[in-house]
Parts: structure tokens; sequence; C-alpha cells
């Protein structure tokens, strides 16, 4: 069932987007007014996530401590993973960000007779995630020679390294065969690890689902169905350029392709895939871990409580320790001697 | 908000490049490109609409049938005119201008077809 919801929503809105192609006026919504509502909420929904985030103060460090932290100078600090300076704090971000160093150390436990535990190391996740994502960059980068005209050189550039080999015509491109096929790794491996299965929700799967869709109805597009793209350049240059119209005759898989594309703008802000901006935002990566050099004040502390050291608080209630027994560092002054007082009285 | 400094300039950077096609030259959506139509000639090898999205295709099996297959080099319309089944004596027979008919939707759309690595153009045939 965690599986059959999250199909069922992403084929329910492949049919919402066929039936309203045909529907007078559907057109112009699907590729129109949809397109800048779901943009309009994806910017302002990332903002607003980002700016929701930076509110929780985060006053003291906790990065994740991945290798030896700064110590005595002749104890081997491991810059990247326990990060004491900025330099080191940026060269984690990078490699995390542009190489997900953090999936690379990804392990596996297995257990065998004895029993006997093992730990190995896994690399498939990494490797597969790694390609899904340069390849969503590519493909969305390629998708800018429908947004602009002049077209960027580097647009060219990268459809030509895309479609190196010449296969077929339209031009087949390497990223989209790389992109499925990277999807299907992470699908599977949802469904046929049992322990991975067992802590996936419909939330890990509709992702999935839905940026398969997109792939598929843009693979369908290219090479099966085919459209005129002149047209759909007429529509997506206008979008970009606030003079949308739609004159030419577009295929329903284009009004699929781009109502997917529009869920999944509207559904990113909200769900897991904010990971894009959270992963910069991750205060167990971006920090450094210097709490042994700098003293890091609460910055919330109320500045009218001022700090109370044992020694004042055993002067305060001195009295009060010793009659109820507990040990004092400091004792009561010597009380003066009974005759003195009664001399004093008299 | 903490970590204003970094964060504002950060979000500012994202919106940027967000929306890079909507500020950054992104020119006139009304400039349509109009491949110039043969003036002797009113229909095609099959239909427009089809001629639009599948020219390439129909370029690829005109090649696969005749080259591989042993194909003919002769086609006929729907009306019945005869036609060379080639790129260039039968396609740039009509559409005799490169620059005019293939290059104004091909740059339009960013696409580089690899025709012309081998086959020639009508002018550098002449």
């Amino acid at each position: 069932m965690r599986i059959m919801s999250p199909l069922i929503a992403v084929l329910a809105l492949v049919l919402v987007a066929l039936v309203t192609a045909q529907v007078p006026g559907g057109q112009a919504l699907l590729g129109i007014i949809l397109p800048y509502l779901a943009f309009a909420l994806f910017l302002g929904g990332v903002v607003y996530r980002v700016q929701h985030w930076a509110k929780s103060p985060v006053p003291f460090r906790i990065p994740t401590t991945c290798g030896q932290a700064n110590s005595l100078p002749w104890i081997k600090q491991n810059k990247l993973d326990c990060p004491s300076t900025k330099a080191g704090v940026i060269g984690r971000m990078l490699l995390e960000v542009l190489l997900f160093r953090s999936l690379f150390r990804n392990t596996k436990a297995e257990i065998y007779e004895g029993p006997k535990l093992v730990y190995g190391s896994s690399k498939f996740l990494w490797l597969f995630a790694l390609l899904f994502h340069y390849c969503f960059l590519v493909i969305i980068l390629r998708h800018l020679r429908l947004f602009m005209d002049p077209i960027p050189g580097f647009v060219a550039a990268l459809e030509f390294g895309d479609g190196f080999f010449q296969i077929g015509l339209p031009v087949f491109y390497q990223t989209d065969a790389i992109f499925l096929g990277a999807l299907a790794f992470l699908f599977l491996r949802r469904v046929l690890l049992t322990n991975i299965r067992y802590i996936s929700l419909p939330a890990d799967y509709f992702p999935l689902f839905l940026i398969s869709g997109i792939a598929i109805t843009g693979i369908l597009m290219r090479y099966f169905l085919r459209v005129d793209v002149v047209a759909i350049k007429q529509l997506t240059h206008g979008l970009a350029t606030f003079s949308p119209a739609i004159t030419g005759q577009i295929g329903s898989i284009f009004f699929v392709h781009i109502f997917l594309v529009c869920a999944l703008l509207i559904y990113l802000p909200f769900s897991k895939l904010m990971h894009m901006a959270g992963v910069f935002m991750s205060p167990t990566r971006n920090m450094m871990n210097n709490s042994r050099m700098v003293r890091h004040i609460n910055p919330w502390n109320d500045p009218k409580i001022k700090p109370h050291s044992y020694a004042s608080y055993e002067d305060e209630f001195r009295e009060f320790m010793v009659g109820a027994d507990i040990p004092v560092e400091k004792e009561l002054p010597a009380q003066p001697a009974e005759e003195e007082v009664a001399k004093a009285v008299e | 908000m903490y970590g204003k400094g970094r964060i504002i300039p950060a979000l500012i950077l994202f919106l940027g490049l967000m929306t890079t096609p909507m500020w950054y030259k992104s020119g006139d959506a009304g400039k349509m490109p109009k491949p110039e139509k043969p003036k002797d000639y009113t229909e095609c090898v099959a239909p427009t609409a089809y001629m639009r999205t599948s020219h390439m295709v129909l370029l690829n099996e005109w090649r696969d049938d005749i080259l591989r297959e042993g194909g003919s080099r002769v086609g006929k319309t729907a009306n019945g005119t005869e036609y060379v089944r080639s790129l260039q004596n039968g396609c740039m027979k009509c559409h005799n201008d490169k620059k005019k008919f293939c290059d104004a939707c091909h740059n339009y759309t960013s696409v580089k077809p690899y025709c012309w690595d081998c086959h020639l153009q009508p002018k550098e045939a002449m």
C-alpha cells in the first residue's frame, strides 16, 4: 500500500493532464497559468523553508566528527572530516555537495552464522545517487534551449557531449538512459532490500514515481511520439519573457510532461526533496569543530542573569547547608563564645 | 533569523539562477522562425504536421531503406507526384536554401543535425 498510493497518485496526475489538455482552455491552463503558479510556489516555498530553518538557533557546535579532531600538535588531525577551520568546512561542504562524500562512507551490515556481524563498504547507493543527480542537472540545463534566445553556448556544448555517439534521429542523449537506470536502481533498492523497504514511506516513493513520470514522458516526447518543438519553444520562451501564447499544434504528451513538472515544482519545497537547500544548512556538516578553541555563548541567554559561581552559591546558602549537614568548602565563621555574648548584653 | 549574512545572499543567488531565462538576454518571444517555403511547389512528400515533427525520422528511413535494403530512389506523394528520395537531390531540390529553410528552425531550437558533416549543401555543390 505504501507503494501503491503514490503510484496511483502519479497515474492520476497523468490522467488529469490528459483530460485537461482536451478541454477547451485546458491547454492554456496547463501550459501558461499552472507553470507560473508552480514556479512562484517553488521559489516562494524554498525561500520560506530556508528562512524558517534559519530561525532555529544553533548556538553550540554540533558537527558530526568523522575523524580525529584538532588536538595536540603531534596528533594528526583529519581536516576534512573534523574541520576546525573555515577552509576545512568549505572543503567538507564542497565534497558533500558536489561528490556526496557522506554517501561514499555508506556501509552495510550483514549477519553470518556464528552469529557474526560483518560490516562492509557499500558504494552502489553513492554511485547511482551521483549519476542520478548529475544527469538531472544536465537534463535541466539542456532544457534552457527552450527558454532562452539566443541560446547560451554551454547548452549547445552539453547537447553535443550528451549526444556524442550520434545514435538515431533525433540524436539519443546518454543522460536520458543513465537517468532512468539510476531511478530504477533507487526504486529497486527500496523494494528489494527488506530493511530499506521496511522504512520506506509514500513520501519516498512518490518523488521517485513523479520524476520517473517526467523522464518517461520526456523520452516519449523526444524519441517516440515527437512534437512540434518550434511551437513548444514559442510557448516556453513566451513563459520566460512573460508573453506566452499557444498557437501551433502541441501534442497532449507535452501537457502531461509539463503538468508533472509543475507537480514536482509545487511538491518540492514541502517535501524531502528540500535536501536541495537543506544540505547547505545542516549544522552537522557546516560547522567548525572548534569548541575547545573558542567559547561559544548562547545568543539568547538573558543578560540580566549573571553567572553564579559555586563559591558565591555557597556564600549565599552556607548557613542552610551547614544546618542540613551538607558538606561545605568553607566553614561558617567561628561563633562568638556564649560568655562574650552575655557580657555584651550586660 | 540567524546567519543573515550568508543566507540572504545565498537565497538571492538561488532566485537569480532560477530566473536566469527571465532576465538574461531572453530576447523577444514573438521572434518566431519563418522557414522559407518553395515558390514552385505546394506539396511536400508527407503532410506538413508530420514533416514538422518527424522529418528526421523520414530521412533516417530513406537512408536505411535505400542503402541497406536496396529500396527504390523514387517516391510518390499523396497526389501522385514523383520525387527523389534523397536529401541533396530530393529535399534540397525544392527547399534549395539551407540557411533560409533548415537553419531557421534548427537555430531557433538549438538543433545541430549532422547531415552536413557528409552531405554537401546546395550552394557548395554548384
